[in-house]
């Protein structure tokens, strides 16, 4: 621990373990006390409790409520769906970092400012507004119907409510990193002979890598969660288009405790596991990158 | 074109032509993903004239949709200012054993699905919670009530102020208020005359964005509120029934009050963001 309290009485630095490190500010007492209470009582003991109830359900019943078929399809449609958007907003979503970062043109601020309305948007607005456009009588699903497929009430419908709701977190995620790359690298990569598309391959897009991980996996965790934005336009047919949440929501409301809380649980434990591995995964890109 | 501090030429860069496509996709992919569905929301809630549209809005469920909006609103995002602020005065100004891991548990409903943090009341005070038979016998009820819908609001809103303030706070280091405490200020004093006025703008921003989610909060809500019309029943959450019940122009008009808050929160935030970029930390997350 390297604070210590500058022109202050100092304090003999205590030897060995300590919880604290020494200072003369006041108030970590109250206001760290006051954190974990009511970081407990708000998030940990409901958690908690929830894994607590999923266990007293039982191994055997845990793994038969799992891995029903239906319920196997959700977590397909789910991690399947949000995986596909998070691809999807991966490429569209730095180019429009890109966009922002890199050119001048009018109407730039607006857009920038724009890019965050699927946070600010309440997701049940942004479903019913989806659903308007895709559906085969709305704006684009007329379109589409006089071409010949679906969009609304396939899972398509479902990508493209992902795809709203993630595409913020790969530009927020991307743009600092944009902002912060020394131009020398790139021109000394042109003046060694390099084409544009060469030194985007070859020596940016390394540099952007990790960051771009990042929002895939914000996005890809926010996508499997995401219920509101994704209810209407899904259609919710068993099998086809439902997702997880909804399963759970339509287990609470059979009063199926038992099995929403497994779902739940399940869900929390994959999704887990998944950030897990892209961590994983952003380390070794970050290490092949130092090198 | 206005003088960008921040712009900045290399030497090369992409020619003329790959410009134009790269803006123009952009341009494209925005439209079609952000601009489209807002459109949407206005056309649809105007598609039958502006008396239905007035009478989608002041019917007695959507104003009391309104109120209890308000309501919890006004009930969340003063708890979760208060936590963010003892959150990042414990975080940011000292140094313990174990911060890494505090930082990983506050942005952990960030992570959850809604759904599943309302779920997580509905276990522990719901009737088949594990709370439920006590709670029934002494006449309180939570979950298909109001406080069920502030509680399940809390949690989704719970990161949003302290993960503005935590790196604010860390980047404006202690010198200040040590400085004030070895001058004699109590600490009370010291935060509100010292940190208070260095973090204000972040904290504005934080609220603004806590507001926004709690103000729009959906799945969360729609486990633990029942649904109960005039009662327990939230602006997100009377879009749906109204949506369900083929009630568009109605749906859309309560919808469209909704997008016109979020593109205020847009427009407040793009300010603080332009004018107190320096004081405002992790503004571009």
């Amino acid at each position: 621990m390297t604070a210590v309290a500058s022109g202050a009485t100092v304090r003999p630095a205590k030897r060995g373990w300590s919880f604290l490190a020494p200072t003369i500010l006041p108030g970590f007492g109250t206001a760290f006390g006051f954190t974990l209470a009511y970081l407990c009582l708000i998030v940990l003991i409901p958690l908690g409790h929830m894994a607590l109830r999923a266990a007293d359900v039982g191994w055997d019943r845990f793994w038969a409520i799992t891995l029903a078929p239906r319920v196997l399809h959700a977590f397909y449609v789910s991690f399947g769906c949000a995986l596909a958007a998070a691809l999807i907003n991966a490429v569209f979503g730095l180019v429009v970092a890109w966009v922002l970062v890199r050119y001048r043109f009018p109407g730039r601020r607006l857009i920038d400012a724009m890019v965050d309305l699927p946070f600010a948007l309440p997701t049940s607005v942004a479903g019913i507004a989806l659903t308007a456009i895709y559906a085969p009588n709305g704006w684009i699903g007329a379109l589409a119907k006089a071409a010949g497929f679906k969009i609304a009430f396939t899972p398509i419908g479902i990508v493209i409510a992902l795809v709203f709701v993630g595409l913020p977190f790969i530009v927020r995620t991307v743009e600092p990193v944009l902002q912060d790359l020394d131009a020398e690298v790139e021109e000394a990569a042109a003046s060694l002979g390099a084409t544009r598309w060469q030194t985007f391959i070859k020596v940016l897009l390394p540099a952007i890598l990790p960051a771009l991980i990042t929002g895939v996996a914000l996005a890809f965790a926010r996508g499997v969660g995401e219920y509101g934005s994704v209810i209407f336009i899904a259609g919710n047919i068993p099998a086809v288009s439902e997702i997880v949440p909804l399963l759970i929501v339509a287990r609470l409301e059979q009063y199926d405790y038992a099995g929403a809380t497994v779902i739940a649980t399940a869900m929390m434990g994959v999704s887990f596991l998944m950030l897990l591995g892209i961590n994983f995964l952003q380390r070794w890109t970050r290490s092949r990158h130092a090198r | 074109m206005p003088a960008d501090p921040h712009s900045r030429r290399p030497a090369v860069g992409e020619g003329p032509v790959t410009r134009l496509a790269l803006i123009g996709l952009a341009i494209l992919f925005l439209a079609a993903f952000l601009a489209l569905p807002l459109a949407a929301v206005f056309s649809q809630a105007l598609a039958k004239g502006f008396g239905a549209f007035l009478k989608g809005l002041t019917d007695p469920d959507a104003l009391s949709a309104i109120q209890l909006t308000l309501t919890v609103a006004a009930i969340a995002v003063p708890l979760n200012l208060v936590f963010g602020v003892a959150a990042s005065w414990a975080i940011a100004k000292f140094n313990f054993r174990g911060k890494s891991l505090l930082l990983a548990l506050i942005d952990l409903p960030f992570s959850v699905s809604p759904v599943i943090s309302g779920l997580v009341y509905v276990l522990l005070f719901g009737l088949h919670g594990s709370f439920g038979p006590w709670l029934r016998d002494h006449g309180v009820q939570i979950i298909f009530a109001v406080p069920g819908v502030v509680m399940a609001t809390v949690f989704v809103t719970f990161p949003f102020v302290a993960r503005e303030l935590i790196p604010l706070m860390q980047e404006q280091g202690v010198e200040d208020e040590e400085a004030a405490i070895v001058l004699g200020a109590s600490g009370w004093q010291t935060f509100r005359l010292v940190t208070l006025p260095n973090i204000r703008w972040g904290l504005l921003y934080g609220v603004l964005l806590c507001n926004a989610r709690a103000m729009g909060e959906f799945g969360a809500v729609s486990v633990v509120s029942g649904h109960i019309r005039g009662k327990t029943n939230t602006m997100p959450l009377h879009v749906e029934i109204l949506y369900n019940e083929y009630n568009f122009v109605a749906a859309f008009a309560v919808a469209s009050l909704l997008a016109l808050l979020a593109l205020v929160t847009l427009a407040a935030k793009a300010i603080l963001e332009w004018r107190f970029a320096d004081q405002i930390a992790a503004a571009k997350r």
